[in-house]
């Protein structure tokens, strides 16, 4: 009852100095607004980070062919076919390797009725699903009877499913590739943009055998461009990266203190590396920010401090007529969370539109939880409470004679 | 309900103006002020007329003697009992009217019945038959700026009656407005005294002032060199 004819006091006053009031809010609109947009943004980046290393299928490591020489120049790693699909058994034997995909892979044109889309076309065996952690959205995957056989069958990409057909259900239908009719048995589940922003939904999976015998007529039978390895768990990555590279060197034959003609590499790690630093920088936006929540404390502050002096002679007339202790300090410090509290609700909205604008104009990812408009509503309420409590105590503190006679 | 409202022995006050320095406001002042009295309480300047206000309106408190107010030592009271006495028993009347800016009347008048803990519809009734008595209730939405001084003083007497208290405490009430203005104050002052036995204490300069009431009291350097009748005062002092 009291209390809220005291919170009605508070309201008049923030009423009767409607620019004061504003401009200390303005303190808290921003820092507010600030926190939220930052919070939103970093964990938009995070978001995506989290959904590219996902996609991208877990504990896995990337087998390359070593390099060549020819006249002079030296290639990058795969330009010499090292590894073979032998290789490729010998290390899906290894007790830490869950699976392993042989892959050779090279851009080839597809045709579909009067549509034709060029792509990435890769040789494959079935366990590169199990490798990638791919699911089909339609149909059924080739079998390894079809990689013995080297059938003329395929899993399309999203992207290339969409150019190609369309509206149409691609599954059962006849493409040709390379001027080779091929049966489309299943589509692939959409895995959206990698971490080095490649759509990689843009492919096209054959069976390594119908791969490099029919359509790029590798010179070298057997051979393969990489190999996707997939380790049982996190745990064992490292001893698993040991074990194949001790076994590809004695299959290989090559001898101590001389160079491998592969390069075994670990994609965790480097996924692990983009996650770290999009949550560095996440924490490091709302830091910032959080920054401009406390200047905007201290903005409260400073209003509250010079609104004390200037009104001590109300105060006074306050205090003559009745008015306790704890009446005083509730007023101004109910003013001070007010004024946090409304700004903000203002900063918050201000925060979230800000959001949506950015995701809307700038394309950036952006993710909006309740949490962390919760997190910067009850920092506000409590840099209200913390702000505002020394002045009121200053107010409430004051002598009512002392106060009555301020000029 | 016991005829003496106001009880003072032997009240002295000291303050410390700088380290070492003192200056001794009052020295020692006895009297007592019975229910519906009018006292006028005279004396030059820094006599320590005000500071004995102060302490009679429980704004401060005595270094030395005992003040009782409705038979209450207010030695014994904390400060927010001393809140609760001002508020209940207290009505103060300022040389300045000491009405809040930015606040209309009504809101003002209403003000100490907020801290008295009384509902919305019911302070703003009670304060409307104030400024109903004031002749102001027509500018009630105003705020105090935009009237005269005689009627911000009005409303500031409107605002010391609204919870009726015993005792009205008028410190230089007419000090800053016209003779004409001062006299309708004193009339107002006058009336509550005489029509509803409401304890008026009056500090005043002038004697036309204190011809109102029919105690007068002088303080001369902290101690009282007159108590008695208005007209007994006069009488001795040349015109």
């Amino acid at each position: 009852m009291r209390a809220a004819a005291i919170a009605g006091e508070a309201l008049t006053a923030m009423g009767a100095n409607r620019l004061r009031t504003f401009l200390t809010m303005l303190g808290m609109i921003i820092g507010v607004g600030a926190v939220i947009l930052m919070l939103a943004i970093g964990q938009g980046a995070q978001a995506m980070v989290a959904d590219s290393i996902a996609s991208m299928g877990s504990n896995l490591f990337i087998v390359l062919s070593g390099s060549s020489t020819s006249g002079g120049q030296r290639m990058g790693f795969g330009s010499a076919p090292t590894l073979t699909l032998n290789d490729a058994q010998a290390m899906s034997e290894l007790p830490e390797i869950q699976a392993v995909a042989p892959v050779t892979s090279n851009t080839a044109q597809l045709v579909y009725a009067g549509n034709n889309w060029s792509t990435q076309v890769n040789g494959t065996t079935p366990a590169y699903l199990e490798v990638r952690d791919w699911a089909l959205a339609a149909g059924l995957p080739f079998s390894a009877a079809d990689v013995r056989s080297g059938a003329r069958v395929l899993l399309l990409g999203q992207t290339v499913a969409e150019n190609l057909f369309g509206e149409e259900d691609p599954v059962g239908k006849t493409v040709r590739v390379k001027n080779s009719p091929f049966m489309v048995v299943g589509v692939l589940a959409a895995k959206g943009q990698s971490l080095d922003g490649r759509d990689q939904d843009d492919t096209v999976l054959v069976p390594v055998s119908t791969a490099s015998r029919q359509l790029f007529g590798n010179q070298f039978p057997g051979m393969v461009r990489f190999v996707m390895v997939r380790a049982r768990s996190a745990e064992v990555m490292a001893r698993a990266a040991d074990k194949l590279n001790d076994l590809l060197r004695v299959r290989h034959r090559i001898r101590d203190g001389q160079d491998d003609d592969f390069s075994v590499r670990d994609l965790t790690a480097l996924a692990e590396t983009a996650a770290g630093a999009t949550r560095v920088m996440s924490m490091m936006l709302g830091a910032i920010a959080s920054v401009s929540l406390v200047v905007g404390g201290i903005g409260i502050m400073n209003i509250m401090l010079v609104s004390v002096t200037e009104r001590t002679r109300e105060i006074g007339i306050r205090m003559a007529i009745g008015a306790r202790r704890r009446d005083i300090l509730l007023q101004f410090l109910l003013e001070a969370v007010l004024i946090s509290l409304v700004g903000s609700l203002i900063g918050a909205a201000i925060g979230v539109g800000g959001a949506w604008a950015v995701a809307r104009f700038a394309e950036m990812p952006v993710v909006v939880t309740l949490w962390s408009a919760i997190l910067a509503f009850g920092v506000a309420a409590g840099v209200g409470i913390f702000f505002g409590y020394y002045p009121a105590l200053k107010a409430a503190d004051l002598r009512p004679i002392e106060a009555l006679r301020f000029q | 309900m016991s005829p003496v409202l106001i009880e003072a022995e032997g009240l002295g006050k000291t303050y410390r103006s700088a380290p070492g320095q003192e200056l001794v406001a009052l020295r020692g002042i006895s009297f007592a002020v019975e229910r519906s009295e009018f006292v006028a309480i005279m004396g030059p300047s820094g006599s320590g007329k005000s500071t004995l206000m102060n302490i009679l309106g429980c704004l401060d408190v005595p270094n030395r003697g005992r003040y009782r107010l409705e038979g209450r030592d207010t030695a014994r009271l904390s400060a927010d009992q001393l809140a609760l006495l001002r508020n209940r028993h207290i009505g103060f009347v300022f040389q300045g009217f000491n009405l809040l800016p930015r606040m209309d009347l009504r809101d003002n008048v209403a003000l100490p019945l907020l801290y008295a803990g009384i509902g919305k519809g019911e302070r703003r009734a009670r304060a409307m038959a104030m400024l109903e008595r004031v002749g102001l209730a027509g500018h009630a939405g105003h705020d105090p700026s935009q009237i005269s001084g005689g009627q911000q003083q009005r409303v500031a007497i409107a605002r010391a009656l609204v919870t009726e208290p015993s005792l009205i405490l008028a410190d230089e009430p007419t000090g800053n407005l016209d003779t004409h203005t001062s006299e309708e104050i004193m009339g107002l002052l006058t009336r509550l005294n005489a029509d509803q036995g409401i304890t008026v204490v009056l500090v005043t300069h002038e004697p036309d002032i204190a011809h109102h009431a029919r105690r007068l009291l002088r303080i001369v350097d902290g101690l009282i060199a007159f108590d008695g009748s208005v007209a007994d005062y006069f009488r001795g002092v040349p015109a």
